[in-house]
């Protein structure tokens, strides 16, 4: 009597886990670590070195996938409330990276040219100035999509085409760099602490979202606009605000994202910069578990299918894969994930589990 | 009354291009004396776009069907790098290069559809996929971009059918006749069969009824699902055709050929009145759609603002104009 009670409670807290959202990203963290394992446990050595400016810093592979997987993240928290929400996807998030980092190195330049000397401004005042304009961008995509009912993907196609090209007209197609290591801080290392900073910024970040889905109804009045919106207004939410807010509040991310991007590179490049990375924000959200369609949504989740996807990145370049061909294999897991959480196989599999479920049974 | 409310979808929209886009080309005759009054000037739009035009019929039949398909700029890539790898290294027959195009489009169309009409997964996010994986493996067939050097492609590539009539004379005083290249004769092939097939097959107005309505669509007995996967089956076979015209234009194999078509596509689309949500659009709406893009983009060019930059910023600038028009348009209708 008591083994068989055992028995469903280790099958009950395994289906609770299944269920977990978390699971998830988790089980494709657990695959990723036992691939690399398999070929070869150096993969995951952490060293303490000094790097060229004579700084200790700590390096290896986990260090860096943390490191490189910051901006992502960032990235990530504001594209999971868009999707929450809106039920759609901004892909704009890369060209409106380029189009902040323009703007902070804009700013940094001054009058001076476009290879100052000294900054031409404080660092904080480019980055509040790169943060106004990507929130007034947001709120470009935000208007598109709360006030004039447009899909939020076809709304942020616009910025997608335009952005690059702003992004270069802003510094009227001139390459800027930034001589100054303090500006380099950001996205690489300060002088004393062993850990790349991006990680810092990142978790801050997360920390400044946790405690606002805890203190503030900001949540609980996504997901309920993005799960019913006519409910949501009946009940007094005000959805079209709500879905503003969330395209403001990405692109908020998005302009911390680009700091840490053109602080890690001391420049731009229009073209290139945080390329493709819309593509990987969405795959972060979905490999979090979250319904694409909107609604419920778990940040946690989604942060930590940033870091997997990361992950995978470096897997791959680990295997060789040229970054040029690194689109080609996240299609495919991007399909992989869509068409294992797509409801009709959900449906399809489940029911053919059952049925083979009462075989058994009928067997037994 | 019934007048009015006839006016008010698909044909308002439709008549606001087509004003626009003569709207636009007078005014640049009349202002921007540079060219525009010449015939040339006008088939140098139809030659430079006759890719696009084919590219945006696709679109506007997926998006018709109330779907989107942004991969097809990454499969005119794929496409135009495995014609140009099996013309110039393998010396292969110009003919087979065309199947090799074809089948190329309508495998992407094929697994798309499958994947959007038989599974229900979000149109956006598996093309998108689509799209980074053609991109993808192009990279992988070849890096570095290279010229064709085909003896048959060459003569193809370089073929100018004369329009009679049509011809000016240059500053020297020696006339110069008018033409047009293999690829418009292909595109505007392809703008009046797809007009037909809209118009006046089962399976046209099967895919306004899919994208107007799936639930009435399903209860007139019109099979849903095939509708959705023939028209991304379609769709794949034009950007195939599109594809290997491209092609023929560049005369290459790039990385980036065929960049940033996905959103011209969809930009012209809009542009011709084919809504976003589905249901309604309209071929002829479409050929304007690229036409007036186009213009648009030479007058620009034309008058000063030469700059790359501007091209992305005219046409975003164009399609959020377009968008915002349908989006009232369409709560016009609803309030109505």
């Amino acid at each position: 009597m008591s083994d068989t009670k055992k028995k469903t409670d280790a099958a009950g807290l395994l289906t609770r886990l299944v269920r977990n959202q978390i699971f998830i990203p988790l089980a494709a963290l657990l695959l990723l670590v036992i691939v690399n394992l398999i070929a070869g446990p150096s993969f995951f050595k952490i060293s303490l070195g000094t790097n060229n400016a004579g700084n200790m810093i700590l390096s290896g592979y986990p260090i860096t996938i943390l490191d490189f997987g910051s901006e992502l993240a960032i990235l990530a928290i504001g594209m999971t409330l868009v999707t929450a929400a809106s039920g759609g996807q901004d892909i704009s998030v890369g060209a409106a990276m380029a189009i902040a980092g323009s703007v902070i190195l804009r700013v940094l330049c001054g009058n001076a040219g476009s290879h100052p000397e000294t900054m031409q401004a404080p660092i904080i005042v480019a980055f509040l100035i790169g943060c106004v304009v990507a929130m007034l961008f947001g709120a470009f995509n935000g208007i598109l999509v709360a006030y004039f009912h447009i899909q939020p993907m076809v709304a942020t196609l616009i910025l997608y085409t335009a952005g690059r090209s702003i992004a270069a007209w802003i510094n009227n197609n001139e390459l800027p760099i930034i001589s100054e290591p303090e500006f380099g801080y950001f996205g690489g290392f300060i002088p004393g602490i062993p850990i790349p900073t991006p990680i810092f910024i990142a978790a801050a970040c997360m920390i400044v979202m946790a405690l606002v889905l805890k203190f503030t109804t900001l949540g609980l009045y996504t997901q309920s606009v993005g799960i019913n919106e006519k409910s949501a207004r009946l009940n007094g939410l005000n959805p079209t605000f709500i879905k503003f807010l969330s395209f403001v509040i990405l692109g908020l991310c998005v302009a911390v994202a680009g700091f840490i991007k053109v602080s890690r590179l001391s420049t731009i490049n229009y073209s290139v910069i945080a390329k493709d990375i819309e593509m990987d924000a969405i795959l972060a959200v979905a490999l979090g578990g979250n319904a694409l369609s909107g609604g419920k949504f778990s940040m946690v989740a989604s942060i930590l299918g940033a870091y997997v996807i990361q992950f995978l990145t470096q897997t791959l370049y680990r295997f060789k894969v040229s970054s040029d061909a690194l689109p080609a294999y996240k299609a495919v897991v991007v399909i992989v994930l869509v068409v294992a959480s797509a409801p009709t196989v959900r449906e399809k599999l489940s029911s053919m589990w059952k049925s083979r479920k009462a075989h058994t049974k009928e067997v037994g | 009354m019934k007048n009015k409310k006839k006016l008010s979808d698909s044909n308002l929209l439709l008549l606001i291009t087509i004003v626009i886009f003569f709207a636009m080309y007078i005014g640049a005759i009349l202002f921007l004396k540079g060219g525009f009054l010449r015939p040339q000037a006008f088939l140098n739009i139809l030659n430079s776009n006759a890719a696009l035009i084919i590219l945006a019929c696709g679109m506007s039949l997926v998006m018709i069907t109330g779907g989107i398909d942004i991969s097809l700029g990454g499969q005119m890539a794929l496409i135009s790098m495995c014609c140009a790898v099996y013309l110039d290294e393998m010396g292969g027959n110009i003919f087979v290069s065309i199947l090799i195009a074809l089948a190329i489009g309508m495998a992407f169309g094929g697994v798309i559809g499958f994947l959007v009409a038989y599974l229900d997964i979000q149109p956006f996010i598996v093309s998108l996929a689509g799209m980074f994986f053609a991109r993808g493996m192009t990279t992988i067939v070849r890096t570095a971009p290279f010229n064709v050097a085909n003896e048959a492609f060459t003569k193809l590539k370089n073929t100018r059918i004369i329009v009679p009539g049509l011809g000016s004379v240059n500053r020297k005083g020696i006339y110069v006749d008018a033409y047009i290249e293999i690829g418009v004769i292909v595109a505007l092939l392809v703008v009046v069969l797809m007009f037909i097939l809209l118009k006046w097959t089962k399976l046209g107005r099967a895919f306004y009824a899919v994208g107007g309505n799936k639930q009435s669509a399903l209860m007139l007995g019109i099979n849903v699902k095939r509708t959705k996967f023939l028209a991304h089956l379609l769709c794949g076979l034009l950007a195939g055709i599109g594809g290997y015209v491209l092609f023929m234009i560049r005369g290459s194999g790039s990385v980036a050929n065929g960049s940033g078509f996905e959103m011209d596509a969809i930009a012209s689309s809009i542009i011709g009145g084919t809504l976003l949500t589905g249901g309604v659009g309209n071929i002829i709406g479409t050929l304007f759609g690229v036409l007036s893009l186009s213009t648009i983009q030479n007058i620009v060019s034309s008058a000063g603002f030469d700059e790359a930059w501007w091209i992305g910023i005219t046409t975003a600038g164009m399609l959020c104009l377009f968008l915002v028009i349908q989006s009232i348009v369409m709560s016009r209708k609803k309030s109505s």
